[in-house]
Protein backbone atom coordinates (compact mmCIF):
# COMPACT_ATOMS: atom_id res chain seq x y z
CA UNK A 1 0.00 0.00 0.00
CA UNK A 2 1.74 3.20 -1.21
CA UNK A 3 1.05 6.80 0.20
CA UNK A 4 1.59 9.61 -2.25
CA UNK A 5 3.35 12.55 -1.46
CA UNK A 6 0.31 14.53 -1.19
CA UNK A 7 -1.25 12.43 1.14
CA UNK A 8 2.38 12.73 3.34
CA UNK A 9 1.60 16.36 2.66
CA UNK A 10 -1.53 16.62 3.96
CA UNK A 11 -1.12 14.00 7.22
CA UNK A 12 2.07 16.84 7.68
CA UNK A 13 0.00 20.08 7.45
CA UNK A 14 -2.28 18.64 9.97
CA UNK A 15 -0.15 17.57 12.35
CA UNK A 16 1.59 20.95 11.86
CA UNK A 17 4.69 20.01 10.74
CA UNK A 18 6.85 21.55 8.29
CA UNK A 19 8.48 19.27 5.53
CA UNK A 20 11.34 19.80 3.22
CA UNK A 21 10.24 18.40 -0.24
CA UNK A 22 13.54 15.35 0.65
CA UNK A 23 11.49 14.71 3.49
CA UNK A 24 7.97 14.65 2.38
CA UNK A 25 9.73 11.40 -0.28
CA UNK A 26 11.85 9.96 2.64
CA UNK A 27 8.53 9.60 4.55
CA UNK A 28 5.97 8.68 1.45
CA UNK A 29 8.40 5.46 1.36
CA UNK A 30 9.14 5.16 4.97
CA UNK A 31 5.64 5.69 6.10
CA UNK A 32 4.48 3.29 3.10
CA UNK A 33 6.60 0.32 4.25
CA UNK A 34 4.77 0.33 7.94
CA UNK A 35 1.51 0.32 6.28
CA UNK A 36 2.57 -2.72 3.98
CA UNK A 37 3.51 -4.15 7.04
CA UNK A 38 0.31 -3.85 8.75
CA UNK A 39 -1.60 -4.76 5.86
CA UNK A 40 -0.13 -8.35 6.39
CA UNK A 41 -3.30 -8.52 9.04
CA UNK A 42 -5.88 -7.87 6.32
CA UNK A 43 -5.30 -11.39 5.22
CA UNK A 44 -6.90 -12.55 8.27
CA UNK A 45 -10.71 -13.39 7.61
CA UNK A 46 -12.34 -11.44 10.30
CA UNK A 47 -16.05 -11.50 9.07
CA UNK A 48 -18.11 -11.91 11.47
CA UNK A 49 -15.73 -10.85 14.27
CA UNK A 50 -17.49 -7.85 16.31
CA UNK A 51 -13.98 -4.79 16.52
CA UNK A 52 -12.62 -4.53 20.03
CA UNK A 53 -11.48 -1.16 20.80
CA UNK A 54 -10.30 -1.86 24.59
CA UNK A 55 -8.37 -5.54 25.52
CA UNK A 56 -8.72 -4.99 29.33
CA UNK A 57 -12.25 -5.97 29.12
CA UNK A 58 -13.08 -3.73 31.64
CA UNK A 59 -15.74 -1.03 31.61
CA UNK A 60 -17.49 1.54 33.56
CA UNK A 61 -14.50 2.73 35.31
CA UNK A 62 -15.50 5.65 36.78
CA UNK A 63 -14.70 7.86 39.54
CA UNK A 64 -16.69 9.71 42.14
CA UNK A 65 -17.02 13.73 41.28
CA UNK A 66 -14.57 15.09 44.41
CA UNK A 67 -11.31 16.80 44.13
CA UNK A 68 -8.12 14.13 44.22
CA UNK A 69 -4.68 15.24 44.89
CA UNK A 70 -3.34 15.38 41.20
CA UNK A 71 -3.06 18.98 40.81
CA UNK A 72 0.61 20.11 40.38
CA UNK A 73 2.03 23.74 41.15
CA UNK A 74 1.90 26.64 38.96
CA UNK A 75 5.65 26.14 39.01
CA UNK A 76 5.61 22.64 38.19
CA UNK A 77 2.95 23.36 35.59
CA UNK A 78 5.10 26.03 33.44
CA UNK A 79 8.73 24.37 34.02
CA UNK A 80 9.16 23.18 31.11
CA UNK A 81 8.11 25.57 28.95
CA UNK A 82 11.18 27.92 27.34
CA UNK A 83 8.66 30.73 27.43
CA UNK A 84 5.86 31.89 30.14
CA UNK A 85 4.60 35.04 31.33
CA UNK A 86 2.72 35.72 34.19
CA UNK A 87 1.56 32.20 34.84
CA UNK A 88 0.53 31.85 31.18
CA UNK A 89 2.03 29.87 28.43
CA UNK A 90 3.09 31.97 25.74
CA UNK A 91 3.23 30.73 22.20
CA UNK A 92 3.48 32.17 18.69
CA UNK A 93 0.38 34.00 17.97
CA UNK A 94 -2.15 31.72 16.15
CA UNK A 95 -3.74 34.25 13.90
CA UNK A 96 0.10 34.14 12.81
CA UNK A 97 -0.25 31.43 10.46
CA UNK B 1 -38.34 32.92 -5.91
CA UNK B 2 -38.51 33.17 -2.13
CA UNK B 3 -36.70 31.70 -0.04
CA UNK B 4 -36.37 29.96 3.50
CA UNK B 5 -33.20 29.58 6.18
CA UNK B 6 -32.99 26.07 7.32
CA UNK B 7 -30.39 26.25 10.73
CA UNK B 8 -29.17 23.72 13.15
CA UNK B 9 -27.51 24.77 16.46
CA UNK B 10 -24.79 23.48 18.19
CA UNK B 11 -25.12 24.22 22.15
CA UNK B 12 -22.02 23.52 24.01
CA UNK B 13 -22.83 23.62 28.23
CA UNK B 14 -19.77 23.58 30.57
CA UNK B 15 -21.01 21.12 33.53
CA UNK B 16 -20.34 22.35 37.16
CA UNK B 17 -19.32 19.62 38.98
CA UNK B 18 -16.35 19.61 41.29
CA UNK B 19 -13.75 18.10 39.63
CA UNK B 20 -12.68 17.50 35.96
CA UNK B 21 -14.02 15.34 33.40
CA UNK B 22 -10.98 13.15 33.44
CA UNK B 23 -9.04 13.73 36.33
CA UNK B 24 -10.11 14.78 39.92
CA UNK B 25 -8.20 18.47 39.41
CA UNK B 26 -11.01 21.24 40.39
CA UNK B 27 -13.46 22.33 37.39
CA UNK B 28 -13.84 25.43 38.93
CA UNK B 29 -11.63 27.92 36.99
CA UNK B 30 -13.62 30.93 36.39
CA UNK B 31 -11.62 33.65 37.61
CA UNK B 32 -9.11 31.73 39.12
CA UNK B 33 -4.54 32.25 38.90
CA UNK B 34 -3.86 30.96 35.42
CA UNK B 35 -2.60 27.19 34.83
CA UNK B 36 -3.29 26.63 39.02
CA UNK B 37 -6.39 23.79 38.37
CA UNK B 38 -3.61 21.48 36.23
CA UNK B 39 -2.19 18.00 36.17
CA UNK B 40 -0.55 15.19 34.11
CA UNK B 41 -3.82 14.51 32.54
CA UNK B 42 -5.48 18.07 31.75
CA UNK B 43 -1.83 19.67 30.35
CA UNK B 44 -1.72 16.36 28.30
CA UNK B 45 2.16 14.78 29.45
CA UNK B 46 3.11 11.51 28.26
CA UNK B 47 1.82 8.49 29.91
CA UNK B 48 -0.86 10.28 32.22
CA UNK B 49 -4.38 8.61 31.96
CA UNK B 50 -7.59 9.63 31.72
CA UNK B 51 -10.24 8.31 34.53
CA UNK B 52 -13.80 9.13 33.97
CA UNK B 53 -16.51 11.80 36.29
CA UNK B 54 -18.90 9.38 36.83
CA UNK B 55 -21.44 12.28 37.77
CA UNK B 56 -20.67 14.38 34.25
CA UNK B 57 -22.11 10.94 32.91
CA UNK B 58 -25.13 11.39 34.95
CA UNK B 59 -25.41 15.33 34.44
CA UNK B 60 -25.26 14.17 30.54
CA UNK B 61 -27.86 11.82 30.91
CA UNK B 62 -30.15 13.89 32.85
CA UNK B 63 -30.12 16.93 29.85
CA UNK B 64 -30.54 13.64 27.19
CA UNK B 65 -33.61 12.30 29.39
CA UNK B 66 -35.22 15.96 29.61
CA UNK B 67 -34.61 16.39 25.87
CA UNK B 68 -36.69 13.26 25.21
CA UNK B 69 -33.59 11.53 23.66
CA UNK B 70 -32.78 7.27 24.15
CA UNK B 71 -29.94 6.69 25.88
CA UNK B 72 -27.31 4.56 24.49
CA UNK B 73 -26.54 1.06 26.24
CA UNK B 74 -23.52 1.37 24.71
CA UNK B 75 -21.36 4.44 24.60
CA UNK B 76 -17.84 5.26 23.97
CA UNK B 77 -15.09 8.19 23.63
CA UNK B 78 -13.31 8.78 21.04
CA UNK B 79 -10.20 10.95 20.05
CA UNK B 80 -10.80 13.93 17.83
CA UNK B 81 -7.35 14.56 16.39
CA UNK B 82 -6.65 18.79 15.69
CA UNK B 83 -3.57 20.43 16.28
CA UNK B 84 -3.84 23.66 18.26
CA UNK B 85 -2.35 25.15 21.04
CA UNK B 86 -5.52 25.22 22.96
CA UNK B 87 -5.53 21.53 22.83
CA UNK B 88 -1.72 20.39 24.67
CA UNK B 89 -2.94 16.46 23.73
CA UNK B 90 -3.13 17.20 20.03
CA UNK B 91 -6.45 15.52 20.12
CA UNK B 92 -9.84 16.24 22.17
CA UNK B 93 -11.10 13.09 24.14
CA UNK B 94 -14.94 13.36 22.42
CA UNK B 95 -17.99 11.26 21.38
CA UNK B 96 -18.60 10.89 17.44
CA UNK B 97 -20.12 7.02 16.93
CA UNK B 98 -21.24 6.31 20.08
CA UNK B 99 -22.94 9.14 21.65
CA UNK B 100 -24.64 9.26 25.07
CA UNK B 101 -27.50 10.51 23.73
CA UNK B 102 -29.46 10.18 20.75
CA UNK B 103 -32.73 11.09 18.84
CA UNK B 104 -34.47 13.31 21.04
CA UNK B 105 -36.49 16.66 20.49
CA UNK B 106 -37.87 19.51 22.16
CA UNK B 107 -41.10 21.61 21.79
CA UNK B 108 -41.02 25.73 21.21
CA UNK B 109 -43.63 27.87 23.02
CA UNK B 110 -44.53 28.48 19.39
CA UNK B 111 -45.62 24.63 19.31
CA UNK B 112 -42.82 23.81 16.37
CA UNK B 113 -40.89 20.99 16.95
CA UNK B 114 -37.08 20.80 17.32
CA UNK B 115 -35.88 17.41 16.92
CA UNK B 116 -32.20 16.48 19.37
CA UNK B 117 -29.87 14.40 16.99
CA UNK B 118 -27.52 13.94 20.16
CA UNK B 119 -26.12 14.95 23.09
CA UNK B 120 -22.57 13.93 23.86
CA UNK B 121 -19.95 14.05 26.47
CA UNK B 122 -16.73 15.60 25.98
CA UNK B 123 -13.98 18.07 27.49
CA UNK B 124 -13.37 21.83 27.20
CA UNK B 125 -10.17 23.07 25.81
CA UNK B 126 -7.74 25.58 27.31
CA UNK B 127 -8.31 29.46 27.42
CA UNK B 128 -6.47 31.07 24.88
CA UNK B 129 -5.60 34.88 24.79
CA UNK B 130 -4.28 36.48 22.42
CA UNK B 131 -1.54 39.75 23.17
CA UNK B 132 0.04 40.79 19.80
CA UNK B 133 2.01 38.46 18.48
CA UNK B 134 1.73 36.43 21.10
CA UNK B 135 -0.77 33.88 22.67
CA UNK B 136 -1.10 33.25 26.14
CA UNK B 137 -2.48 29.61 27.40
CA UNK B 138 -4.47 28.84 30.54
CA UNK B 139 -5.29 25.44 31.08
CA UNK B 140 -7.07 25.89 34.06
CA UNK B 141 -10.58 24.92 31.47
CA UNK B 142 -8.67 22.35 30.04
CA UNK B 143 -10.72 18.82 30.82
CA UNK B 144 -13.60 20.85 32.28
CA UNK B 145 -16.40 18.96 30.98
CA UNK B 146 -18.71 19.73 28.15
CA UNK B 147 -21.74 18.25 26.60
CA UNK B 148 -22.68 19.07 23.58
CA UNK B 149 -26.39 19.21 21.77
CA UNK B 150 -27.18 19.44 18.35
CA UNK B 151 -30.04 19.74 16.94
CA UNK B 152 -31.57 19.00 13.25
CA UNK B 153 -31.47 21.79 10.70
CA UNK B 154 -35.26 22.47 11.99
CA UNK B 155 -34.99 26.15 12.89
CA UNK B 156 -36.59 28.62 9.98
CA UNK B 157 -35.65 32.23 11.99
CA UNK B 158 -33.73 33.79 14.97
CA UNK B 159 -37.36 34.00 16.88
CA UNK B 160 -37.21 30.19 17.35
CA UNK B 161 -33.30 30.15 18.05
CA UNK B 162 -33.98 32.08 20.83
CA UNK B 163 -36.41 30.26 22.62
CA UNK B 164 -34.77 27.59 22.25
CA UNK B 165 -31.50 28.74 23.68
CA UNK B 166 -33.72 29.91 26.57
CA UNK B 167 -35.38 26.37 26.83
CA UNK B 168 -32.00 24.77 26.99
CA UNK B 169 -30.54 27.40 29.59
CA UNK B 170 -33.32 26.82 31.91
CA UNK B 171 -33.23 23.74 31.58
CA UNK B 172 -29.76 23.71 32.53
CA UNK B 173 -30.63 25.33 35.39
CA UNK B 174 -33.53 23.46 36.46
CA UNK B 175 -31.22 20.37 36.63
CA UNK B 176 -28.82 21.97 38.34
CA UNK B 177 -25.76 20.92 36.04
CA UNK B 178 -24.44 23.98 34.73
CA UNK B 179 -25.09 27.81 35.84
CA UNK B 180 -25.70 27.95 31.86
CA UNK B 181 -24.32 31.70 31.80
CA UNK B 182 -23.38 33.19 28.62
CA UNK B 183 -21.39 35.47 29.37
CA UNK B 184 -18.96 33.67 30.97
CA UNK B 185 -19.05 31.03 28.63
CA UNK B 186 -20.52 28.59 30.54
CA UNK B 187 -22.82 27.80 27.55
CA UNK B 188 -21.93 28.48 23.86
CA UNK B 189 -23.89 28.43 20.66
CA UNK B 190 -22.85 27.47 17.11
CA UNK B 191 -24.97 27.71 14.17
CA UNK B 192 -25.01 26.00 10.72
CA UNK B 193 -26.92 28.60 8.25
CA UNK B 194 -27.84 27.92 4.35
CA UNK B 195 -30.96 28.86 2.34
CA UNK B 196 -32.81 26.92 0.13
CA UNK B 197 -36.24 27.87 -2.27
CA UNK B 198 -39.35 28.06 -0.06
CA UNK B 199 -40.66 24.52 -0.57
CA UNK B 200 -38.02 22.45 -1.28
CA UNK B 201 -37.45 19.42 0.88
CA UNK B 202 -34.06 18.42 0.50
CA UNK B 203 -31.34 20.30 2.51
CA UNK B 204 -28.84 22.78 0.46
CA UNK B 205 -25.99 21.81 -1.12
CA UNK B 206 -24.30 23.82 1.42
CA UNK B 207 -23.94 24.80 4.83
CA UNK B 208 -22.27 27.98 6.68
CA UNK B 209 -20.62 27.06 10.20
CA UNK B 210 -20.82 30.10 12.40
CA UNK B 211 -18.29 29.90 14.90
CA UNK B 212 -16.53 31.39 17.87
CA UNK B 213 -18.62 33.83 18.56
CA UNK B 214 -19.09 34.88 22.43
CA UNK B 215 -21.92 36.98 22.49
CA UNK B 216 -25.96 35.44 22.41
CA UNK B 217 -26.88 38.52 20.81
CA UNK B 218 -23.96 38.47 18.40
CA UNK B 219 -24.92 35.14 17.09
CA UNK B 220 -28.39 36.22 16.73
CA UNK B 221 -27.25 39.09 14.77
CA UNK B 222 -24.32 36.84 12.53
CA UNK B 223 -27.12 34.52 11.70
CA UNK B 224 -29.91 37.32 10.67
CA UNK B 225 -26.65 38.74 8.90
CA UNK B 226 -26.19 35.26 6.61
CA UNK B 227 -30.07 34.83 5.59
CA UNK B 228 -29.50 38.03 4.26
CA UNK B 229 -26.28 37.66 2.29
CA UNK B 230 -27.80 34.28 1.29
CA UNK B 231 -30.69 35.07 0.24
CA UNK B 232 -28.96 38.09 -1.95
CA UNK B 233 -26.38 36.14 -3.30
CA UNK B 234 -28.77 33.57 -4.38
CA UNK B 235 -31.56 35.87 -5.88
CA UNK B 236 -28.23 37.38 -8.21
CA UNK B 237 -27.79 33.35 -9.01
CA UNK B 238 -24.40 32.86 -7.15
CA UNK B 239 -23.33 29.74 -5.93
CA UNK B 240 -22.75 29.60 -2.20
CA UNK B 241 -20.03 27.23 -0.25
CA UNK B 242 -19.46 25.52 2.65
CA UNK B 243 -17.39 27.56 4.98
CA UNK B 244 -16.74 28.82 8.56
CA UNK B 245 -17.65 32.42 9.38
CA UNK B 246 -17.09 34.85 11.90
CA UNK B 247 -18.44 37.70 13.42
CA UNK B 248 -17.29 41.23 12.97
CA UNK B 249 -19.68 43.60 15.47
CA UNK B 250 -17.34 46.53 14.27
CA UNK B 251 -18.53 46.30 11.23
CA UNK B 252 -21.77 44.25 11.84
CA UNK B 253 -21.10 41.47 9.08
CA UNK B 254 -19.53 37.90 9.14
CA UNK B 255 -16.39 37.13 7.86
CA UNK B 256 -14.91 33.86 6.36
CA UNK B 257 -12.83 32.41 8.85
CA UNK B 258 -12.29 29.05 7.00
CA UNK B 259 -13.22 27.55 3.83
CA UNK B 260 -13.74 23.86 2.57
CA UNK B 261 -10.35 23.17 1.07
CA UNK B 262 -9.13 24.07 4.72
CA UNK B 263 -11.72 22.18 6.43
CA UNK B 264 -10.60 20.01 9.30
CA UNK B 265 -9.99 16.29 8.86
CA UNK B 266 -10.46 15.08 12.50
CA UNK B 267 -9.55 11.06 12.12
CA UNK B 268 -11.59 10.13 14.72
CA UNK B 269 -11.15 6.69 16.55
CA UNK B 270 -11.92 5.33 19.46
CA UNK B 271 -10.12 6.09 22.87
CA UNK B 272 -8.27 3.72 23.80
CA UNK B 273 -7.17 4.60 27.68
CA UNK B 274 -10.97 4.76 28.46
CA UNK B 275 -13.03 1.15 28.70
CA UNK B 276 -16.31 1.62 27.25
CA UNK B 277 -19.75 2.62 29.07
CA UNK B 278 -22.23 0.28 29.57
CA UNK B 279 -25.49 1.71 31.07
CA UNK B 280 -28.04 -0.79 32.31
CA UNK B 281 -31.59 0.61 32.26
CA UNK B 282 -32.02 0.36 36.16
CA UNK B 283 -29.54 3.15 36.40
CA UNK B 284 -31.17 5.01 33.68
CA UNK B 285 -34.36 4.56 35.79
CA UNK B 286 -33.33 5.77 38.40
CA UNK B 287 -31.71 9.15 36.84
CA UNK B 288 -35.12 9.50 35.31
CA UNK B 289 -36.91 9.47 38.71
CA UNK B 290 -34.44 11.81 40.26
CA UNK B 291 -35.48 14.39 37.56
CA UNK B 292 -37.27 17.64 38.85
CA UNK B 293 -41.01 18.51 36.90
CA UNK B 294 -39.42 20.13 33.91
CA UNK B 295 -40.25 24.23 33.37
CA UNK B 296 -42.88 23.49 30.44
CA UNK B 297 -44.28 20.70 32.47
CA UNK B 298 -45.05 23.25 35.08
CA UNK B 299 -45.86 25.63 32.92
CA UNK B 300 -48.61 23.33 31.12
CA UNK B 301 -49.92 22.44 34.31
CA UNK B 302 -50.42 26.15 35.25
CA UNK B 303 -52.38 26.65 32.62
CA UNK B 304 -54.97 23.88 32.75
CA UNK B 305 -55.60 25.78 36.31
CA UNK B 306 -56.88 28.76 34.06
CA UNK B 307 -54.21 30.89 34.22
CA UNK B 308 -52.83 33.22 31.71
CA UNK B 309 -50.14 31.39 29.60
CA UNK B 310 -47.78 34.79 29.89
CA UNK B 311 -48.12 34.28 33.48
CA UNK B 312 -47.64 30.33 33.85
CA UNK B 313 -44.25 31.24 31.77
CA UNK B 314 -43.21 33.75 34.14
CA UNK B 315 -43.88 31.34 37.52
CA UNK B 316 -41.71 28.77 35.92
CA UNK B 317 -39.14 30.90 35.13
CA UNK B 318 -36.56 29.18 38.01
CA UNK B 319 -37.30 26.01 39.80
CA UNK B 320 -36.94 28.71 43.03
CA UNK B 321 -39.86 31.12 42.00
CA UNK B 322 -42.02 27.23 40.95
CA UNK B 323 -41.65 25.84 43.77
CA UNK B 324 -42.54 29.06 45.98
CA UNK B 325 -45.93 29.09 43.68
CA UNK B 326 -46.63 25.36 43.85
CA UNK B 327 -46.54 25.68 47.85
CA UNK B 328 -48.89 28.99 47.62
CA UNK B 329 -50.78 27.53 45.12
CA UNK B 330 -51.41 24.54 48.02
CA UNK B 331 -52.28 27.18 50.56
CA UNK B 332 -54.33 29.55 48.53
CA UNK B 333 -56.62 26.37 47.69
CA UNK B 334 -57.26 25.80 51.03
CA UNK B 335 -58.51 29.45 51.47
CA UNK B 336 -60.12 29.72 48.15
CA UNK B 337 -57.68 31.99 46.56
CA UNK B 338 -57.40 31.58 42.58
CA UNK B 339 -54.45 30.38 40.89
CA UNK B 340 -54.37 33.23 39.02
CA UNK B 341 -54.59 35.50 41.87
CA UNK B 342 -51.80 34.53 43.31
CA UNK B 343 -50.10 34.41 39.66
CA UNK B 344 -50.94 38.06 39.61
CA UNK B 345 -49.79 38.43 42.68
CA UNK B 346 -45.92 36.91 42.37
CA UNK B 347 -45.37 38.75 38.87
CA UNK B 348 -46.27 42.38 39.74
CA UNK B 349 -45.37 42.70 42.96
CA UNK B 350 -42.06 39.89 42.63
CA UNK B 351 -41.91 38.83 46.62
CA UNK B 352 -38.25 37.81 47.61
CA UNK B 353 -39.16 34.84 47.82
CA UNK B 354 -36.02 33.51 49.77
CA UNK B 355 -37.59 36.28 52.73
CA UNK B 356 -41.60 35.96 52.16
CA UNK B 357 -43.03 32.53 52.86
CA UNK B 358 -45.66 31.41 50.59
CA UNK B 359 -48.49 31.29 53.57
CA UNK B 360 -47.53 34.87 54.05
CA UNK B 361 -48.36 36.31 50.12
CA UNK B 362 -51.60 33.94 50.69
CA UNK B 363 -52.84 36.24 53.78
CA UNK B 364 -51.65 38.89 51.84
CA UNK B 365 -54.31 38.76 49.08
CA UNK B 366 -56.97 37.48 51.36
CA UNK B 367 -56.35 40.31 53.98
CA UNK B 368 -55.93 43.40 52.06
CA UNK B 369 -58.20 42.25 48.91
CA UNK B 370 -55.30 42.87 46.43
CA UNK B 371 -57.15 43.25 43.63
CA UNK B 372 -55.30 43.46 40.21
CA UNK B 373 -56.11 46.94 38.54
CA UNK B 374 -57.05 45.58 35.22
CA UNK B 375 -59.61 47.84 34.36
CA UNK B 376 -58.08 49.86 31.14
CA UNK B 377 -59.41 52.74 31.45
CA UNK B 378 -57.88 53.44 35.36
CA UNK B 379 -55.12 51.96 33.78
CA UNK B 380 -55.06 54.67 30.95
CA UNK B 381 -54.70 57.28 33.77
CA UNK B 382 -52.44 55.67 35.53
CA UNK B 383 -50.26 55.20 32.16
CA UNK B 384 -50.48 58.97 31.80
CA UNK B 385 -48.84 59.85 34.80
CA UNK B 386 -45.97 57.53 34.78
CA UNK B 387 -45.08 58.86 31.63
CA UNK B 388 -45.64 62.50 32.80
CA UNK B 389 -42.94 61.59 35.71
CA UNK B 390 -40.29 59.96 33.33
CA UNK B 391 -40.11 62.01 29.81
CA UNK B 392 -36.75 60.65 29.91
CA UNK B 393 -37.86 56.89 29.56
CA UNK B 394 -40.93 57.78 27.34
CA UNK B 395 -38.79 59.45 24.55
CA UNK B 396 -35.99 56.78 25.10
CA UNK B 397 -38.80 53.94 24.28
CA UNK B 398 -39.40 56.67 21.79
CA UNK B 399 -36.13 56.79 20.32
CA UNK B 400 -35.55 52.89 19.90
CA UNK B 401 -34.55 51.68 23.56
CA UNK B 402 -37.42 48.87 23.83
CA UNK B 403 -36.05 48.56 27.31
CA UNK B 404 -36.69 51.75 28.37
CA UNK B 405 -40.56 50.63 28.84
CA UNK B 406 -39.43 48.62 32.12
CA UNK B 407 -38.90 51.73 34.10
CA UNK B 408 -42.19 53.30 32.80
CA UNK B 409 -44.13 49.93 33.53
CA UNK B 410 -42.05 50.43 37.56
CA UNK B 411 -43.95 53.53 37.73
CA UNK B 412 -47.26 52.33 37.04
CA UNK B 413 -46.42 49.86 39.13
CA UNK B 414 -45.32 52.37 41.82
CA UNK B 415 -48.57 54.45 41.74
CA UNK B 416 -51.04 51.90 41.87
CA UNK B 417 -49.06 50.06 44.97
CA UNK B 418 -48.00 47.06 42.98
CA UNK B 419 -51.85 46.29 42.12
CA UNK B 420 -51.71 47.12 38.27
CA UNK B 421 -51.60 44.04 35.92
CA UNK B 422 -47.75 44.22 34.49
CA UNK B 423 -49.26 42.78 30.87
CA UNK B 424 -52.16 44.79 30.44
CA UNK B 425 -49.20 47.86 31.94
CA UNK B 426 -47.14 47.13 29.23
CA UNK B 427 -49.59 47.11 26.50
CA UNK B 428 -51.48 50.11 27.28
CA UNK B 429 -47.96 52.13 27.61
CA UNK B 430 -46.96 50.95 24.04
CA UNK B 431 -50.00 52.02 22.71
CA UNK B 432 -50.02 55.52 24.83
CA UNK B 433 -46.43 55.88 23.52
CA UNK B 434 -46.76 55.35 19.96
CA UNK B 435 -49.89 57.02 19.66
CA UNK B 436 -47.59 60.40 20.85
CA UNK B 437 -45.07 58.58 18.25
CA UNK B 438 -47.32 60.01 15.52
Amino acid sequence: MSLSRNQVKHVAKLANLPLTPQEEEKYSEQLSKILDYIDQLNSVDTSGVEPTFNVSGQENMMSEDKLGDCTISQEDTLSNTPKEERGFFVTKGVFEG
Amino acid sequence: MTYEPVIGLEVHVELSTKSKMFCRCSADYFGKEPNTHTCPVCLGLPGALPYINEQAIDDCIKIGLALNCTISEKSLFERKNYFYPDLPKGYQISQYRWPLCVGGKITLDSGEIIRINRAHQEEDTGKLTHKGKDTLIDFNRSGVPLVEIVTEPDFTDVEQIRDYAKKLQQLFRYLGVSNADMERGDMRLEANVSVRPEGQKELPSYRVELKNINSFRFMVAAVEYEIKRQTEALEKGEKLSQETRGWDEDKRQTYLQRSKEEAHDYRYFPEPDLPELILDQKKIEQIKKSLPELPWDKSNRYKELNIRVEDAVRVAESIELSQFFDDALKHGKKHGVKPQDIANYIVNKKPDIEKVLPTQIIEDIKDKKVGVIDNNEQLEVLAKQAIEENKKSAEDFKAGKENAIQALIGGVMRLSSGKADAGKVKEILTKLLLEIKN
